[in-house]
């Protein structure tokens, strides 16, 4: 019996199930893929936000800033990164530099001050690789950049560490409230918790269907296209490059990771799939055209990976949010790209509706995320790590084995590169692929190898 | 007494080429010299090639690849060459400084020559940007004959598409008939097979089909491969992809310091010795240029080995008065892409071509052509192009290289 059931290891799931368990409740955790971070919070541009550009007063907005807050707050216990890079929006044309001003006024009224408009000669002094076509630019420098998979994988590490319970490869097939508590049938076999926490994501109008009857949002799923460049690039971009916002998307981005690459992206492809995150040639091509006009010396840039996330967009714009008392359910869907940001903060939220007192955890445990921060030291910076396994990212037996092992081992490939970036990098996998089949030998489902040679 | 850590010369990468160079560097007299190796072997690619024709100019003998590689590791060590494994170089700083990353922590040595000598590696998907869904089963061929050779493994596949007609797409056959997986198609984007008669002959007698002008648009599957599309649309069922060949120089150290590259090799740009743009840092083998075989480049790396030490020993001619080679019409690259000025002017140029071609090589100053001398040759093979005192009209900062049909 469980205080609380979170469906979806996203990083709002996540993010949630950590709250929850800080606050004493008995938390369960359940996730439908191979992997925490298996859906849409896979692919995204990792930004941390400011809000500046949110729909004024909204609860987007206040979730972005309380997440933002609290994710400043924490990390340092985590080791989290942070990379202050700051953003730019740059306009290209006499209309976009015409709507600076009210973009500057909205950051204003967000509460986002520090806001300042550049013209163009202020731009190309701070960004000489810019394109000269460039009209003028609004300076945000409160936007930076952290690790979107370490954040939330530290967040269910101390979520676990409080006792919390994960189930991955666990589908919800029925949920049922019976007055008092839920009674959830899965794929792993039944679970009963008082409260029914909806954080499922790309499927959370199915979810919604199954526990209520009927749902108040549907699912429009959204893909991102990415492109990412080589770490060589990464010299010619410091700051995130935004475009001026579009009515239905942030816009394409073109900005450097945490990692040490510089991504463009997202397209914004309407879909039937909630699973397909296929990238197609003319898109990519479109991005790197894209990004070559922005920047021109990335022309001689290799690219490094391609890849594809899903957002669960829905048929309206902002966060779709349900609170159902007296069916002890609360629904946190139509999440989208600004999920990273707002996660702890949605997860205070959540917290907030949830009322039922326990008894708050007063020193809780720290897990340490993987150290995957390019300017930060790396595991490869201590010595023992045996050897270097992936040479392009530079990740160390150490690593694979950390990632191997533990509360929350990886499961998959997936699992695995997010742990660690293993194969990530400009090779693909060319010279380790091998050696971690090996060292992944039995762990992995579906293994890297063919299990019978023939 | 110089510090412990100053070398005379340290190799980056202990495959044919910077053993070739350490041979000779020893030879000479060199002492205070090592090779740097990220893995735990020395041996560079042949270690993964389980197959011949290795060493036959080298060692008169023909070898396989990992077999190969032990008789190159076992030169070294009877020359009595320190080699460093699990030396992971991390950055080139100016003058001759390596910062290092290494099992007992971090390190940084400096030498008054460095030698890079990484090689290549080919093309993975997203560098031929293939779109679709991101499955388990896309390999290049280094990584299948890593799992088949190095460690024995069956790869994650049992009925992919190769694609590529290259040397290596061959060898790929090869490595997958040998461990009894079953390709169903090889795909070519070109009109022709890359390689050429009669290895080109080679798929049809496996019964493989080969389907020309087929580049692949997507990759359909997950978290397994179940087919890829074809950009002219058409469906092919597959459980694997083998991406074979269009191989590039492993280039990241040059590309990440202050080193010149060349964008037309993508590695870095040297002269007729294998200086590059910082006279401490030299390179060779395949890290000049894609790609040439493991003999080629232990022999490269012997001739720049004895360069290196021309110069350690005072021979060298100073850096600084040179000329620059451009590749011109008909022409992909042209290695070196300097040459220091000296008399007599004497170099052997490599070079490809973008397009077969019947016809002249021009080395062309300005508008007067100095050199001419017949090809017939395409793009898949060598051409070397031996320049004898060649005499330049006064002024001349620049050469171009061209075809004349």
């Amino acid at each position: 019996m469980f205080d609380i059931a979170v469906v979806g290891a996203g990083v709002v799931g996540c993010a949630v199930a950590r709250r929850l368990a800080l606050m004493g409740a008995r938390v369960v955790l359940l996730e439908q893929g191979p992997d925490i971070l298996s859906g849409a919070s896979k692919g995204n541009s990792a930004i941390l936000h400011t809000g500046f550009d949110a729909p004024a007063a909204s609860l987007e907005l206040a979730c972005m800033q309380a997440g933002r807050a609290e994710y400043l707050e924490i990390r340092e216990h985590f080791g989290l990164p942070l990379l202050e890079t700051g953003a730019i929006v740059a306009a290209w044309s006499d209309d976009e530099q015409a709507k600076l001003p009210a973009i500057a006024a909205q950051a204003n009224a967000n509460g986002v001050t520090d806001v300042a408009l550049l013209d163009r000669a202020a731009l190309l002094a701070r960004v000489p690789t810019l394109s000269p076509h460039v009209k003028a630019g609004l300076l945000v420098p409160g936007e930076h950049l952290i690790d979107p998979w370490s954040a939330p994988l530290a967040y269910v590490l101390q979520a676990q560490a409080l006792g919390a319970t994960v189930h991955r490869r666990t589908q919800v097939t029925a949920a049922r409230f019976d007055g008092a508590a839920w009674q959830l049938e899965t794929t792993t076999g039944p679970f009963r918790a008082t409260t029914l926490i909806n954080a499922a994501g790309l499927f959370g109008d199915h979810l919604e269907t199954l526990a209520l009857g009927e749902t108040s949002f549907t699912i429009h799923p959204r893909k991102g296209q990415f492109v990412v460049f080589d770490k060589a690039a990464a010299k010619l971009l410091s700051t995130i490059l935004l475009p001026v916002p579009l009515e239905r998307t942030k816009g394409i981005v073109l900005t450097p990771t945490i990692f040490g690459n510089l991504l463009v992206g997202p397209t914004a492809d309407e879909q039937d799939s909630r699973t397909n995150a296929g990238t197609d040639q003319a898109s990519l091509q479109a991005l790197i055209a894209r990004a070559h006009a922005l920047i021109p010396a990335l022309a001689h840039m290799p690219v490094t990976a391609l890849y594809a996330g899903i957002r669960p967009a829905t048929e309206r714009k902002e966060y779709r949010l349900r609170h159902e008392p007296a069916r002890h359910y609360i629904g946190l869907n139509g999440i989208r790209s600004t999920g990273l940001t707002a996660a702890l903060g949605l997860a205070q939220h959540a917290a907030s509706l949830y009322q039922t007192p326990h008894t708050p955890i007063a020193a809780p445990p720290w897990p340490q995320a993987p150290k995957l921060a390019e300017h930060l030291p790396r595991d490869h910076h201590q010595p023992g790590y045996g050897e270097i396994i992936c040479h392009c990212e530079l990740v160390t037996q150490r690593e694979i084995e950390a990632a191997l092992t533990g509360p929350l081992p990886a499961t998959d490939l997936g699992g695995l590169k997010r742990r660690t970036r293993a194969t990530m990098g400009r090779c693909q996998g060319f010279y380790c692929l091998a050696h971690l089949a090996a060292l992944t030998a039995g762990r992995l489902d579906p293994p890297l190898e063919t299990p019978h040679a023939p | 007494m110089p510090p412990e850590d100053l070398h005379d010369a340290l190799i980056i990468g202990a495959g044919p080429a910077g053993i070739g160079a350490a041979l000779a560097l020893k030879s000479r007299g060199i002492r205070a010299i090592a090779l740097l190796e990220r893995e735990t072997e020395p041996g560079g690619t042949p270690r993964h090639c389980g197959h011949p024709p290795f060493g036959v100019r080298e060692f008169h003998r023909l070898l396989t690849g990992p077999a190969y590689a032990k008789r190159l590791a076992r030169a070294a060590f009877e020359a009595n060459i320190t080699l460093l494994p699990r030396h992971s170089v991390l950055s080139l700083q100016p003058g001759g400084t390596l910062t290092i990353a290494t099992p007992a922590g971090p390190r940084t040595l400096s030498a008054r020559r460095v030698l890079i000598a990484t090689g290549a590696r080919e093309a993975p998907r997203a560098a031929r940007l293939i779109g679709g869904e991101r499955p388990l089963g896309v390999l290049n061929t280094g990584a299948l004959q890593a799992y088949c050779y190095l460690e024995h493994k069956a790869p994650p596949f049992t009925r992919p598409v190769v694609v590529g007609t290259e040397l290596v797409s061959l060898s790929a056959l090869l490595t997958l008939r040998r461990h009894g997986i079953h390709p169903v198609a090889m795909l070519e984007s070109g009109p022709a097979p890359v390689a050429r008669w009669p290895f080109s002959l080679f798929p049809r007698l496996l019964g493989l089909p080969v389907r020309f002008n087929a580049p692949l648009a997507s990759i359909n599957g997950f978290p397994r491969v179940t087919s890829v599309t074809l950009q002219n649309g058409s469906e092919l069922a597959c459980d694997g992809v083998l991406l074979t060949g269009r191989f590039a120089p492993e280039s990241t150290l040059a590309r990440m310091s202050h080193l010149a590259l060349d964008p037309a090799t993508t590695g870095p740009a040297i002269d007729q010795y294998g200086r590059t743009s910082d006279p401490a840092y030299f390179a060779a083998g395949n890290q000049l240029r894609a790609i040439e075989t493991a003999g080629w480049c232990f022999f490269e790396g012997q001739r720049i080995g004895h360069h290196m030490a021309d110069d350690l020993q005072g021979g060298l001619p100073a850096p600084g008065d040179e000329l620059s080679l451009t590749p011109g019409e008909g022409i992909a690259y042209v290695v070196p892409q300097r040459l220091a000025r000296v008399s007599p002017l004497r170099a052997t140029l490599q070079l490809r071509l973008t397009e077969p071609a019947l016809g002249q090589l021009h080395v062309r100053a300005g508008s007067s052509v100095l050199l001419r001398r017949p090809v017939i040759s395409a793009p898949e093979r060598r051409v070397l192009l031996e320049l004898d005192d060649l005499r330049l009209p006064p002024g001349t900062q620049h050469l171009t290289i061209e075809v004349a049909q």
